[in-house]
């Protein structure tokens, strides 16, 4: 999924100063797994906004609204009949989101509620961790099963570099070292021999490094 | 001969290499450079000059290299994949071996979290491995990593790092065996201060024949004093020292530390040259300390350097 943070509710405030009719608009894709952007958090987020401008004295009208996703028209366009009537948009869907309101409705303002992190999964409740840099040609199955282009600080194939150490990264002892983890697993596996390959360079060209990218299904367009 | 090199035609002729280390200046004070290259001319076969080391902004090792060249040493062309693209990793060594220098030294580089500038952007591109995979179709294919032909191809020796102390031990070996299977010419170690744990990664070396593919240059850094040792032992990653050198330098006198830290560096110098078999020379790492080199250097019996035509 993707994961997200919430954003500091200052930073909101500030952003919606002088809005006198705010949205706070949610998401029930990933962002509700992940439990930053979904029906829950809107209410905490729109609760926060009232109280706090309550509390300094200011005016105005905090709505809260959850979309089944911020990423697909058909869902945005349930908001064609409200959202020009707001000064404030605060979407805490993905960046997806507000960019997806933004450009269906062009006199709306809109702000974006939450940072958007990564994609990763959820390790336990309340922890998640990064597991795809999306570099759009996936090998994780010569590793293990485990990614060195989204996990290994240095994007190494050809890893693991001097400054692993006691199974972390040189950046930080709470960052697991993933080439430890990738040499252990292919050892476990009967698989060691595999990383004696010296992995060629990489298209990096499938990646963000060859521009925004843009998917077409012939299949699917109508 | 690949590069004819000074070190290349000493490490050819048999000869124990022995090579230095120079951090370019934090600023454009060329003086600085020539400062420390005169202790270590005539001290070392040639000089390693490091590429922003530890992520820290410092004058461009290429152009340090040039100093030393005009100085009348050789230089090691430290380059790192931190910071530029497979474009600019080619055009910096088509542009460092016009400018005369010979050998060059393939990293990853240290992580710019460690250095001045944490916020920056990260490149790694292509990963150490793969930059020695480039250089060398440069060199000996005279093609570029896209297939086209090069206007003149970069003689060049191409050098690694290897680090026998980082984890996991046992897959230490292999990595070196995939970076002289992707063209290494000759390899540096990192620091060692734990000797036995060098000795079962060289006898694992030597099982395989990397020495004979290859010229493995044991690192050596003397430790100054007793809170280096300290720090190099808590702080630095894939670095061991072992806790009996710690006591050692703890026994003398603070003043003398720094003598007991070069008597140390000269034991273990001629402990791996006489005790273990696949070792080519050495890499001596004396980090703002060139001028002591050479103590280093003669205490171990290694001068005069050979002069090999």
């Amino acid at each position: 999924m993707i994961v997200g943070d919430s954003k500091p509710l200052e930073e909101i405030l500030e952003m919606i100063e002088g809005k006198d009719r705010v949205l706070v608009l949610g998401c029930r894709g990933c962002v509700t797994v992940c439990n930053v952007g979904g029906e829950k958090e809107v209410g905490i987020l729109a609760t926060a906004l009232r109280i706090a401008r309550k509390m300094r004295g200011l005016p105005g009208h905090i709505e809260e609204r959850t979309l089944e996703r911020q990423c697909d028209p058909e869902y945005i366009e349930e908001l064609a009949d409200a959202a020009e009537g707001y000064d404030a948009i605060v979407s805490i869907a993905c960046g997806v989101g507000p960019q997806f309101v933004a450009e269906r409705f062009p006199a709306a303002r809109v702000y974006p509620g939450i940072n958007t992190t990564f994609i990763g999964g959820a390790l336990e409740h309340g922890v998640w961790s990064e597991r795809c840099q999306s570099c759009g040609n996936c090998l994780v199955h010569h590793f293990g099963g485990l990614c060195p282009i989204a996990r290994c600080s240095k994007s190494l194939m050809n890893g693991p570099c001097g400054g692993s150490a006691n199974k972390k990264c040189e950046i930080s002892p709470e960052v697991d070292c993933v080439w430890h983890l990738i040499v252990e697993k292919m050892e476990a596996m009967g698989r060691l021999e595999e990383l004696e390959r010296v992995w060629p360079v990489k298209n990096w060209i499938t990646s963000r490094d060859g521009g925004p990218r843009r998917r077409v299904r012939e299949d699917l367009k109508q | 001969m690949k590069a004819g090199s000074n070190l290349e035609k000493v490490l050819k002729a048999g000869h124990f290499a022995v090579t230095g280390e120079l951090g370019p200046p934090r600023g454009n004070n060329a003086e600085e450079v020539r400062h420390k290259a005169h202790f270590l001319k005539g001290v070392v076969d040639s000089v390693n000059i490091t590429d922003n080391q530890t992520a820290v902004v410092r004058m461009a090792s290429w152009a340090a290299c040039k100093i030393l060249i005009d100085e009348g040493l050789e230089p090691n062309y430290q380059m790192v994949c931190r910071d530029r693209n497979r474009i600019a990793l080619q055009s910096d060594i088509l542009g460092a071996t016009a400018l005369g220098i010979k050998n060059v030294l393939c990293l990853s580089g240290d992580h710019q979290r460690f250095g001045d500038h944490p916020e920056g952007k990260n490149v790694y591109d292509l990963d150490s491995v793969q930059l020695i995979t480039v250089f060398k179709k440069m060199r000996d294919e005279g093609k570029f990593l896209n297939d086209k032909e090069l206007d003149g191809a970069p003689g060049v020796f191409i050098g690694a790092a290897a680090n026998p102390f980082a984890d996991p031990f046992d897959f230490r070996v292999t990595r070196l065996a995939k970076k002289i299977a992707a063209g290494a010419d000759f390899i540096q170690t990192q620091c060692i201060y734990n000797l036995p744990k060098f000795r079962e990664y060289m006898k694992r070396a030597v099982d395989k024949g990397l020495h004979e593919k290859c010229a493995i240059l044991a690192g050596i850094t003397p430790l100054k004093s007793v809170g280096m040792a300290k720090y190099m032992a808590k702080f630095v990653p894939g670095m061991d020292v072992p806790e009996e050198l710690v006591k050692r330098l703890q026994g003398v006198d603070k003043k003398a530390q720094g003598d007991e830290g070069i008597k140390i560096a000269i034991e273990m110098i001629q402990e791996i040259r006489e005790t273990m078999p696949g070792v080519a020379g050495v890499h001596v790492m004396a980090i703002e300390w060139e001028h002591r080199a050479k103590e280093i250097v003669e205490g171990a019996g290694l001068l005069p350097r050979p002069v090999v035509d």
